[in-house]
């Protein structure tokens, strides 16, 4: 599969954004090279604002701009956007349900050399905590063009999850995103996995593995974490009785509580969560990593055959 | 009661005198310890100490509506010191956003005056507030929005003085000045006391007027409760080119009833209803 990358497409797609609509405007805390605002900034000076390394301030300065009837976007790293800014986008973003899209590059472990002080491995959990937030993870860039315009036109507070390394694609142009709703990759009969973010293209590269040895794997795409798509986890767990995660962040809070929330409340099978265990990221180049934590089409398969021994 | 009619508020400068403005804060202050007294509950100490700017920037400086609380050519007020929503709430109520009747509804179980500011239940709260540090941060960010749009409306913010101790609040400073905002007013709300004691014993804040230059801004020192020193700093406010405007209003916590004044216990505990009678008829209310 070709490799592409997340933030160009979203630097890209401000641009045309920014085209479009006089009310966008966009704020970054000094990575805006890195984000690929400065994109942007270089076509639309006047409606970009460098922050400075200050994120709490970012948010609380996004959130005046939204309530004057801008649409701001605000970027910086997944782990100071959702982490050191958490509080002034709890209190002044989405406490009052403003419209500002956060859209945070480098989050997860594909952030590779910076290390575990720079990968954000629980963002996607602390955003999801928030009332009002809604958290979405794209796949490819493809997908990401079609999240940017979506969320700058629909009211309300985002967070987009963005990640540092070129991934996968996975989607052509017939691809069409839908807040809140989950995209059947592949269809099978024995086991469900849903996943997002780099992980869906190992997905489904495990269910092409396993369908050689003659396990049928229904592969689940879900952007959206939060609202998660109830009623297609529950028709897919229903149909192969056991379902498995996999995400790149943390077991804790993400896209596998979401969805263990969802069966358990509506629907329990056997189910096994693929992500970064507990624990704090390391150095190393970010497809090493990925694989060292087994997020990969190996612990896909892994996690695919617990389940489906706890099944029987 | 002082009642004037909605239009009188559209313009800047309202002809108003200093007797009238005083006696308009006597009231807020009765309401706030009304209003702290029915809950048992909220923050009497720093509401009182910023009643008479709040009084002044409402009945005299800004130009608002309480008939149509989002009117485009409003000038927009901030409370960053959330705590101090009573003071607030009278003003609007006062000033026809809503009847006097609702200051009922303060901190109760649904009720649309929450503990803190909320935009969406209260019109003329231009965005929630409470958590301390975020409130001057929107402001800018209203402030910056308002020169985009080439607007000539201003943008004012109340920030407390223990809340200075949050960084946000010198992130906000620095943006403010970064970015020329000659349409940002923030007023320091100094009372120096705190819920756990005097602001420079729990944590310095001070020198103010040599920090906030430093972040270049304008500063103006006052009285916080002398009607003519507080009109006059708003007044210069407006004719400051290319920065920021802080004015540094020393006041005091509790302030109008003789044994609240200076105590810091009066921060976040309402009067037992014997000290608010005594406090009323401190204030002047015939019982």
């Amino acid at each position: 599969m070709e490799k592409v990358s997340l933030r160009d497409a979203y630097g890209d797609t401000l641009v045309e954004l920014g085209r479009e609509d006089e009310r966008i405007v966009v704020l970054d805390a000094d990575l805006s090279g890195s984000t690929k605002t400065a994109k942007f900034a270089k076509v639309f000076p006047e409606r970009f604002f460098n922050m400075g390394i200050a994120e709490i301030n970012m948010m609380n300065v996004a959130a005046g701009l939204a309530v004057s009837g801008k649409i701001p976007f605000v970027s910086t790293f997944a782990i100071f956007g959702t982490g050191r800014a958490w509080e002034a986008v709890r209190q002044t973003i989405c406490y009052p349900n403003l419209n500002v899209k956060i859209v945070c590059s480098h989050g997860g472990i594909t952030v590779g050399e910076d290390g575990a002080s720079h990968q954000a491995l629980e963002d996607v959990a602390v955003m999801r905590s928030i009332p009002n937030m809604r958290v979405i993870v794209p796949a490819d860039d493809i997908e990401t063009k079609q999240v940017i315009r979506k969320v700058a036109y629909t009211e309300g507070p985002f967070y987009v999850r963005l990640s540092r390394e070129k991934f996968p694609r996975i989607f052509d142009e017939s691809y069409k995103f839908e807040i809140g709703k989950g995209h059947v990759l592949r269809e099978g009969e024995d086991v469900t996995v849903i996943s997002n973010g780099v992980m869906s293209s190992f997905a489904l590269l495990a269910a092409e593995i396993l369908e050689k040895e003659g396990i049928s794997v229904e592969v689940i795409h879900m952007p959206t974490v939060k609202p998660i798509d109830v009623e297609l986890v529950v028709k897919s767990a229903s149909k192969t009785g056991a379902v498995v995660t996999a995400e790149e962040h943390s077991v804790v809070g993400g896209l596998g509580s979401a969805v263990a929330e969802v069966l358990v409340e509506n629907y329990p099978v056997p189910m096994e969560r693929l992500g970064t265990p507990d624990v704090f990221g390391l150095s190393g180049k970010g497809w090493d990593l990925l694989h060292y934590f087994k997020l990969d089409e190996n612990g896909i398969i892994e996690k695919v055959k617990k389940v489906l021994a706890r099944k029987k | 009661m002082i009642r004037f009619e909605p239009s009188f508020f559209l313009e800047r400068n309202r002809e108003i005198d200093d007797v009238t403005l005083r006696a308009i804060a006597r009231e807020v202050r009765k309401d706030i310890l009304k209003m702290t007294t029915a809950v048992n509950s909220g923050h009497p100490g720093g509401s009182m100490s910023a009643a008479d700017i709040l009084v002044t920037l409402y009945y005299y400086k800004m130009r608002h509506n309480p008939e149509n609380p989002k009117w485009e050519k409003r000038d927009r007020f901030v409370l960053s010191k959330g705590h101090s929503s009573p003071a607030l709430y009278s003003v609007l109520a006062r000033t026809g956003y809503f009847p006097l009747e609702k200051l009922k509804e303060f901190r109760v179980l649904e009720g649309d005056l929450q503990g803190h500011p909320s935009m969406l239940t209260t019109p003329g709260v231009e965005i929630s507030t409470g958590s301390l540090g975020h409130g001057i941060g929107a402001a800018v960010g209203m402030a910056l929005a308002l020169k985009l749009d080439r607007s000539d409306s201003r943008v004012y913010c109340m920030i407390g003085d223990g809340e200075a101790q949050e960084g946000s609040v010198w992130e906000a400073a620095m943006a403010a000045s970064h970015y020329n905002l000659d349409n940002l007013c923030v007023i320091l709300d100094n009372n120096n006391l705190q819920i756990d004691g005097p602001v420079d014993e729990v944590m310095s804040i001070y020198p103010t007027v040599e920090k906030w230059k430093a972040f270049g801004w304008h500063v103006i020192e006052i009285n916080g409760h002398d009607f003519k020193e507080i009109r006059n700093a708003l007044d210069e406010a407006d004719t400051v080119k290319y920065k920021p405007t802080m004015i540094i209003a020393k006041t005091v916590k509790g302030k109008g009833v003789s044994f609240m004044e200076n105590r810091a216990e009066w921060h976040g505990k309402a009067l037992p209803p014997d000290l608010l009678r005594e406090a009323l008829k401190e204030l002047g209310e015939v019982t």
